[in-house]
C-alpha cells in the first residue's frame, strides 16, 4: 500500500504540493490525473524516495520512503526522464538492475526478449525514444518489483507496444497483486487499466475515488421537456447545462436512476441517460475552478 | 471470445457481462463451461483484473455463472433468476415497437416477428 499524507514541497517559494493526500491499495491500479504543472511528476518523486517532502509522510506498507533501501528494491519506476549510464547496453543495465533488486528474475528478463525486439549489446543511448521506453519496461517488469510507478509510461511507444505492456502489466496486478501507480494525460487508456483515480490540481489531490464510483457518481442526461416547458427548470442541480434546440443535456453529480427520477417531475418526452468517460469527468470536475477550454480566436 | 467496443459510451464491466450473456443465451457457452480466468482476461484485453472480477460477480448476481473457489467462474446452466434485466429488456421491446410503429410497421407485424421469437 502506497500513502502519502499531507506532503507539503515548496520550490523556491512555489508550493509544488500542497498538503496532498493519496492512498493507493495494494494490488490496485491508481491513476494520477490532472493539468500540467499539478503536482503529479513533484508527488511521484517523492513516492519513489528522490524528494523529501518539507511536512508530512510518505509511507510504503507503513515504512517511511525516504532512504530507506528495503522498500526502495521493492519498487520499481518508470519516470518521464529517464536515465541510462554513458554508452551502457541493455545487458549491463541488467546486471545493474540485478545487483539492486534482489527479486530481479532471469527467466523474465530471457522471456521478455520475445517482447522486446531490442539488440542486447548495443548502446542504449543510441535507441530511439519508443526504443529507449522498452528497455525501461524491459528492466523494471525483470525487476518483479512489488510497486510499479509509471510517470507518462506509454508516450512515444507504438500502438502495438502500448497494448503489449498493458496486457503483461495487467496480468501481473491480477496475479502477483502489484500495486501500480500511473500518471497520464491519456485518460482513454487510464479508463480501461485503472480501478482507482485521484484528480490533482495546483499541489492538492482533490478527489481520490474508485474509477466505478467517479463513473457511478456523475452522470449525463439528454432531456425533451414537454412543449409547455419554456425554459429549462433552473432548480435542477447540474453542473452544467447546454441546449440544442428543444434536446437539453444536463451533467449532474448523482447517479442515473436519482437523476432521472429527479427530472421526471417535469414529465419529459424523452429522458436518456449517458455515462460519462473519465475525460468528461475530469473537464467538468476541475472546470467549475476556472480552468476549462476556452473559445479563443487567433 | 470478447471484443471491446472502445467507441461504446457503456463502461467496460458492461461490456464484458453483455459478451458472456450473448455467448451464454446463443448456446457458443455451454452449461458448466469454465469462463477464461481472471488473470487471462486481463492480459488478453489489457484491461484492469477487477474490472473483470465485477463483471464475473454481477454475472453470478445475475445468475448466468457460479464461481467455484479456487477454480474460477462457469456457466449456469439452470435457468436465470430474475433481476433488473428483464424489466430493463422489456423497456428496450417498447422503445423499439414504438420506432417501429413511426416508421409505419403495421402493429400485427410486431406482433408476429416478437412471437415467432418467443415460440422457437
Amino acid at each position: 500500500m502506497i500513502e502519502v499524507k499531507g506532503l507539503t514541497k515548496t520550490f523556491d517559494g512555489f508550493k509544488a504540493l500542497d498538503e496532498a493526500t493519496l492512498t493507493a491499495e495494494k494490488g490496485s491500479v491508481y491513476g494520477l490525473v490532472g493539468p500540467n504543472g499539478a503536482g503529479k511528476s513533484t508527488i511521484i518523486r517523492h513516492i519513489l524516495g528522490i524528494y523529501k517532502g518539507d511536512s508530512g509522510e510518505v509511507l510504503i506498507d507503513g515504512e517511511n520512503v525516504w532512504e530507506n533501501p528495503g522498500i526502495k528494491s521493492r519498487i520499481a519506476s518508470i519516470p518521464d526522464d529517464w536515465y541510462y549510464f554513458n554508452s551502457a547496453t541493455l545487458k549491463d543495465m541488467m546486471k545493474f538492475y540485478r545487483g539492486f533488486y534482489p527479486n530481479f528474475s532471469m527467466e523474465r528478463y530471457e522471456k521478455l526478449k520475445e517482447v522486446f525486439k531490442l539488440d542486447e549489446n548495443k548502446n542504449i543511448r543510441t535507441f530511439s525514444k519508443g526504443m529507449q521506453k522498452q528497455a525501461a519496461f524491459w528492466l523494471a517488469i525483470s525487476a518483479m518489483p512489488d510497486f510499479l510507478v509509471l510517470d507518462e509510461p506509454v508516450d512515444g511507444l507504438d500502438p502495438v507496444m502500448r497494448r503489449q505492456i498493458w496486457s503483461i502489466l495487467m496480468a501481473d496486478v491480477a496475479e502477483r497483486q502489484t500495486t501500480v501507480l500511473v500518471s497520464s494525460h491519456n485518460l482513454r487508456e487510464l479508463e480501461d487499466v485503472c480501478d482507482h483515480v485521484g484528480i490533482m490540481d495546483k499541489g492538492k489531490v482533490l478527489i481520490e475515488r474508485s474509477l466505478s464510483e467517479l463513473q457511478d457518481n456523475m452522470v449525463k442526461l439528454q432531456v425533451v421537456f414537454d412543449e409547455s416547458v419554456k425554459e429549462v427548470p433552473t432548480d435542477i442541480p447540474a453542473l452544467h447545462v447546454s441546449s440544442l434546440g428543444r434536446v437539453h443535456t444536463f451533467i449532474m453529480r448523482m447517479n442515473a436512476s436519482d437523476a432521472t427520477a429527479l427530472l421526471s417531475k417535469y414529465a419529459p418526452v424523452l429522458i436518456d441517460a449517458v455515462p460519462l468517460t473519465l475525460e468528461e469527468i475530469f473537464i467538468y470536475e476541475l472546470g467549475g475552478k476556472d480552468y476549462a477550454v476556452k473559445d479563443i480566436i487567433l | 471470445m470478447i471484443q471491446l467496443n472502445l467507441r461504446d459510451t457503456r463502461p467496460i464491466y458492461e461490456q464484458i457481462k453483455d459478451s458472456f450473456r450473448k455467448l451464454i443465451i446463443s448456446g457458443a457457452m455451454g452449461a458448466d463451461e469454465k469462463l477464461p480466468s481472471v488473470r487471462t482476461l486481463a492480459g488478453e484485453l489489457s484491461i484492469n483484473p477487477n474490472t473483470i472480477q465485477r463483471a464475473y460477480n454481477e454475472l453470478e448476481a445475475e445468475g448466468y455463472v457460479y464461481s467455484v473457489p479456487g477454480k474460477g467462474s462457469f456457466v449456469n446452466g439452470e435457468g436465470v433468476k430474475e433481476t433488473g434485466r428483464i424489466s430493463e429488456l422489456l423497456e428496450q421491446i417498447k422503445a423499439m415497437a414504438r420506432e417501429l410503429k413511426f416508421l409505419g410497421v403495421p402493429e400485427n407485424e410486431i406482433i408476429a416477428t416478437v412471437k415467432g421469437e418467443t415460440d422457437k
